[in-house]
């Protein structure tokens, strides 16, 4: 089995709405996977059953061979899955290296080493001339960037990420973009939500359509443009596949 | 690349020269104004402790008198009981403190206590000790328990003559390694992430680190300290009781120096404690002894703790994060 990720029947419920509802697909090694649907859709709660933050009511996750369905989130983190939040949650008080400096300490016991390999972390993402600034001085494209750097130092092979394009200009999408394709290259798998469709499509080998919590349709970018179920979801957001 | 080590050795570099300077307080400093010194380095010594769950951990406790009361029963039955030596009681009593602590945080982190609902936890948890200490035959119940005094001075007993420095240099000593404790933590990796939790504990989960078992580690350690600065009272004052011991007031004192001082920073509790003991003194002091125009106040009790309380406020008020706090912070902008 080459799957790196594998959700089966996933099925989690908030007071009797079905946020995610009855949602199964893979990842492989290596591959960009957009994942996409209207507001409300369940994307971030799907994450969210994926990296542990929420148990889910019924269905399996399975990462790497092991089954990680009711890991808590700080275990699966260091099993291999990095994830960034859609609403950022920085170390406010902490440098911007000591942010990136925390997850690259959970893999290795010096914190001196800990230190280099966020150093460079935070220089892969762009922000070597904020690193002593405080996280909480920064503004939202470098928390962006900071996000991404802590979910890099994990040294992941599963990135989930939650709309780290949106909300920065198309200069400041462009450099990520690379560097998202750059970890791909490394082998890293991409589970990418995002809003910025001009971006899915160009990132993403395959595309997930999560519609009122069920997985809607499929395929590569043309095949999910072009098909009339989700053009119909889309409807009213017409703006949203406009992008593409 | 180095800077958190570099960080640890300068900051051990302060603390040894004000370890050095403050070592020279005996030789100008006698009497009653030594027992303030003294008074001092206890507030500092349990601050310090404090601030690893208060500050650092940012768990607040309302309710640290558990741990000094633990480190000061614990010293003070063994000593009163067993003749055994206030060192020993002391290690003793910081082990009981830091298991009370874990067992205590890990059932309130389990259940999801937080803010104002952990604080009042913690309260009650201090209040159930001192409920169970004033039942207990053994520990001479609301009584309390008195060291005997001995016909010489001992360093294995920590008993020595009442003008004796070596109180001073005893409580100094165990205020360095305390400071130093916390230096050594916050640069190092245990204390990042301590710190990364307190700020966000989410986003710490998904940076792989275990938000209930850093908190429970703070929590633990931070009652160890605690206790060692309760042994050292029964000490310096030859008595213990329940309320002194457990009571909700020295639960306030405990975490005054950090909040006065600065919480989360190193040197916080250390400067508040310098600002609590001689403020107190000097209300106390107007009180019992006014000048002319003040003749109204003189003799009334309880006045001075009033005034006391809204000197700090004022504190508070101009210097939200606390003396060393604001001005630290100030420095860094
Ligand atoms: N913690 C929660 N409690 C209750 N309802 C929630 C919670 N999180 C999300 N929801 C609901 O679940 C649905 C899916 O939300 P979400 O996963 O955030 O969607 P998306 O990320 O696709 O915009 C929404 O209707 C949202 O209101
Ligand atoms: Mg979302």
């Amino acid at each position: 089995m080459s799957d790196l990720l594998a959700v089966t029947g996933v099925t989690k419920t908030f007071s009797g709405l079905r946020a995610v509802d009855d949602v199964s697909f893979t990842v492989e090694a290596g591959e960009i996977v957009g994942l996409i649907g209207p507001n409300g859709a369940g994307k971030t709660t799907l994450f969210n059953v994926i990296g542990g933050r929420l148990p889910c009511d019924t269905g399996s996750v399975v990462f790497d061979d092991d089954d990680i369905t009711g890991w808590p989130p700080h275990r699966i983190a260091r099993r291999g899955i990095g994830r960034t939040f859609q609403l950022m949650r920085p170390f406010g008080s902490m440098t911007v290296l000591d942010n990136v400096t925390v997850p690259a300490a959970t893999g290795v016991t010096s914190i001196v080493e800990a230190r280099e390999q966020a150093r460079s972390v935070v220089d892969r993402v762009g922000l070597s001339d904020q690193v002593d600034d405080l996280a909480e001085a920064l503004p939202t494209a470098a928390r962006k960037r900071l996000e991404l750097a802590r979910a890099l130092a994990l040294h992941p092979r599963l990135l989930l990420l939650d709309e780290v394009l949106s909300g920065l200009t198309p200069a400041e999408r462009e450099p990520l973009l690379t560097l998202l394709l750059d970890i791909r290259g490394e082998g890293v798998s991409l589970l990418l939500v995002e809003h910025v469709m001009a971006a899915v499509m160009r990132l993403s080998d395959r595309i997930l359509v999560l519609h009122h919590g069920q997985l809607l349709a499929s395929g590569t970018p043309s095949e999910v443009t072009s098909d009339p179920q989700v053009i119909e979801a889309y409807l009213g957001e017409e703006d949203l596949l406009a992008g593409s | 690349m180095r800077a958190r080590l570099a960080e640890a050795q300068s900051q051990l570099l302060v603390l040894a020269a004000m370890a050095a300077i403050l070592a020279t307080v005996p030789l100008w400093l006698h009497g009653s104004g030594r027992t303030v010194a003294i008074r001092v380095l206890i507030s500092a010594g349990v601050g310090v402790g404090w601030n690893v769950m208060g500050g650092f951990a940012g768990q607040f406790s309302f309710g640290h008198a558990a741990y000094f009361g633990i480190g000061a029963y614990t010293g003070a039955y063994l000593l009163v009981s067993h003749g055994i030596s206030p060192w020993i009681g002391m290690v003793v009593g910081a082990v009981l403190a830091a298991g009370f602590g874990a067992l205590t945080g890990w059932l309130s982190f389990r259940y999801r206590l937080r803010g104002a609902y952990f604080a009042l936890a913690t309260f009650a948890f201090a209040e159930m000790l001192r409920l169970v200490v004033q039942a207990q035959g053994w520990l001479n119940a609301t009584q309390g328990l008195q060291v005997p005094v001995r016909p010489e001075s001992s360093w294995w007993m920590m008993q020595f003559s009442t003008t004796s420095p070596n109180y001073y240099f005893i409580g100094l000593a165990l205020v360095v390694v305390l400071v130093a404790i916390t230096i050594l933590l916050v640069t190092s990796r245990r204390g990042m992430f301590i710190v990364a939790v307190r700020e966000d504990e989410e986003g710490a989960a998904a940076a792989g680190v275990d938000g209930t078992a850093n908190k429970v580690a703070a929590v633990a350690l931070s009652g160890a300290m605690t206790a060692v600065m309760g042994t050292f009272f029964v000490q310096v004052f030859f008595f213990i009781d329940p309320e002194l011991a457990f009571g909700p007031a020295e639960s306030v004192a405990i975490l005054l120096p950090a909040v006065i001082g600065g919480t989360g920073t190193i040197w916080g509790p250390v400067v508040g404690a310098l600002i609590l003991i001689p403020l107190g003194e000097w209300t106390a002091g107007i009180v019992r002894d006014p000048p002319a125009f003040l003749d109204a106040v003189a003799g009334r009790s309880g006045l001075d703790l009033v005034l006391f309380a809204i000197l700090l406020i004022l504190i508070l008020l101009f210097l939200p994060k606390g003396v060393y706090g604001s001005l630290a912070h100030r420095w860094r902008r």
